[in-house]
């Protein structure tokens, strides 16, 4: 599903990014990324999205290669991939529902049939009951849960996060992982960047360490 | 070391296991808008069948986000309507004040019209021509389609006519005869100045006439300074047109710096140029639009405003010469161009702007 061939990516500002990273995803696996501060996790992320594009190597993301796409199907890519952001990326001057509802708007699904998606996507996060607040009126757990919510609304084949628990308790954290795990489990490609070690040893999963551009383990963490 | 999970069917508790699998989900070369929809195309059916379905489809729901933007701009604008005012207004005045020279021009070529209608010419006879025979001229002549009305002026009359105007009075007691020849005044049908010219030349070739004269110096010079006039309003149009288009484009400018983060979002999630670029055009749009609808009021209002004051001066001069306003072919056509212009200021500032407004 997500698969990198010796890519490098050196940003304009002369910044070995990453280097000769090699990794591939399958369909339907879950794994988290991990690293340092500016080890990298940050590109790699950005390059499965096509916010970044490789310097030298293959990415190729749900069949498509990154390196070849042109710009007016970028966001054809992106549709296929939810993101939760560490700062969730929420619109302040609508409604949670609204927020939800946007990649399905996106998409010009017919508003019956987005009420749908939108209640069951609130529902999973368990937020049905403040589907007409602002996300202002949040607390950040809730804001973050929004944000898993229209991540997964469109039912996307491949799900990231960067830093979803940063600021939350461990509870809130463990919570939030859970439902990453349920969606995982109902097929969805799912890759986490973080930096919690604890939740990442309590998950079992395949872990992949960035250590200055480089992957520097790949297995399940002991 | 991978670690593989268990086929998702046989997990529990999921929500979304209804979401359809495409396993042969065609190369994105091939066929890109197959990667819009998240279900995969039934099997049973011919392609050609299918991409109609979608292309029914996808039009609904681009006709569908073209009204939710229309009126999401719209209600954008009136909510904060001091700001949307002002610019309307600006807009306004810079398209009322060429729309207003053209009202004014089209006046003055109405009004030189009746001028034209009323010009004279002149035919002086020869002397030799006598009295009666210049009549039976002027009554032939009358009978001419080209010529409205002539009237007869024998040498006596055009003496005495002479007297009273050139104010000589009894100096010209003193000639021993009339100097003065018998005239033909003639009034023409009407019709362009080249009409008018060939008409003069018919004229000047009787036998009876010995000059025609019409004094075209003041018309041509009219029609000189008409053309002219048209092509200042022409240039000043154009400017002022540039001037819309800069002034929207600056307010869509700052619209897409507002919702700089809006816009990065939406295309986080997905969102094609096209969808992005709607909002702004339309908002576009509504600008040129308001903007013509007030620039419109304006040069009605002042038409009203000067109408009692050009009816006192036409009857002054024993006319019933009204101001024509702006008709419905003009009003349509000055809402059509400031809503283009507005559409167009707002494109070239989303293709300006928008592209930089990039994902970072």
């Amino acid at each position: 599903m997500i698969q990198f061939a010796n890519v490098f990516k050196r940003y304009e500002n002369g910044h070995e990014a990453l280097q000769d990273v090699n990794l591939h995803l399958r369909e339907g696996e879950m794994a988290f990324l991990t690293g340092h501060s500016g080890a990298g996790k940050s590109t790699l992320l950005k390059l499965i999205m096509r916010m970044e594009v490789a310097t030298r190597g293959q990415v190729v993301v749900n069949k498509m290669h990154l390196n070849r796409l042109a710009r007016r199907h970028i966001p054809y890519l992106r549709r296929n991939i939810g993101v939760v952001f560490q700062d969730h990326q929420l619109l302040f001057d609508r409604s949670v529902y609204d927020n939800v509802a946007l990649p399905l708007v996106i998409e010009g699904m017919a508003p019956a049939d987005i009420g749908k998606r939108v209640r069951a996507a609130l529902d999973k996060v368990g937020l049905l009951s403040k589907e007409k607040l602002t996300p202002i009126m949040l607390s950040g757990g809730e804001q973050q849960r929004v944000g898993i919510a229209r991540a997964v609304v469109n039912k996307p084949p491949i799900l990231l996060a960067d830093e979803p628990t940063g600021n939350l308790d461990p509870k809130l954290s463990a919570e939030i992982m859970q439902l990453f795990r349920q969606f995982n489990a109902v097929g969805v490609t799912v890759l986490i960047a973080t930096h919690d070690l604890e939740l990442i040893k309590s998950m079992k999963q395949r872990t992949l360490v960035l250590s200055q551009g480089r992957i520097k383990f790949d297995g399940v963490a002991a | 070391m991978i670690k593989r999970n268990s086929p998702p069917e046989n997990r529990a508790g999921a929500t979304f296991s209804d979401r359809p699998r495409n396993p042969t989900r065609p190369a994105p070369k091939k066929a890109p808008t197959n990667r819009i929809r998240q279900s995969p195309p039934p099997k049973t059916k011919g392609g050609a069948e299918i991409s109609r379905v979608k292309f029914s489809t996808r039009f609904t729901a681009w006709r569908r986000h073209h009204r939710a933007m229309a009126i999401d701009s719209l209600v954008r604008l009136l909510r904060t309507p001091f700001a949307s005012l002002m610019t309307w207004a600006v807009i306004a005045i810079a398209l009322s004040l060429p729309v207003a020279l053209y009202v004014f021009l089209s006046n003055a070529q109405l009004v030189s019209s009746h001028w034209d209608g009323s010009a004279q010419i002149s035919l002086y006879l020869k002397a030799s021509v006598s009295d009666a025979d210049g009549r039976a001229l002027s009554q032939r002549l009358e009978m001419q389609d080209r010529i409205a009305e002539t009237h007869y002026l024998s040498k006596d009359q055009a003496l005495a006519e002479f007297k009273e105007f050139s104010g000589f009075g009894d100096a010209l007691n003193y000639l021993d005869d009339n100097p003065l020849p018998a005239v033909i005044i003639v009034r023409p049908a009407s019709g362009t100045l080249h009409d008018q010219e060939s008409l003069v030349q018919s004229l000047d070739a009787l036998p009876e006439v010995d000059e025609a004269q019409l004094d075209l110096a003041w018309v041509k010079r009219l029609y000189h300074i008409m053309e002219l006039s048209q092509r200042m309003v022409t240039a000043l149009g154009l400017l002022l047109s540039l001037a819309v288009l800069l002034v929207v484009g600056n307010t869509i400018r700052l619209a897409i710096e507002n919702r700089r983060q809006e816009i990065v979002v939406i295309k986080l999630i997905g969102a094609t140029n096209a969808f992005v670029r709607r909002p702004f055009l339309y908002t576009g749009i509504w600008y040129g639009l308001g903007g013509g609808l007030l620039a419109w009021v304006l040069i009605n209002g002042s038409l009203i405003w000067l109408d009692t004051p050009v009816r006192a001066l036409a009857s002054a001069y024993a006319s019933d010469f009204r101001l024509v306003g702006l008709g419905m072919r003009d009003s349509i056509l000055l809402l059509l161009s400031s809503t283009l212009f507005g559409w167009l200021g707002a494109w070239l500032a989303v293709g300006r702007h928008l592209g930089r407004v990039e994902p970072r």
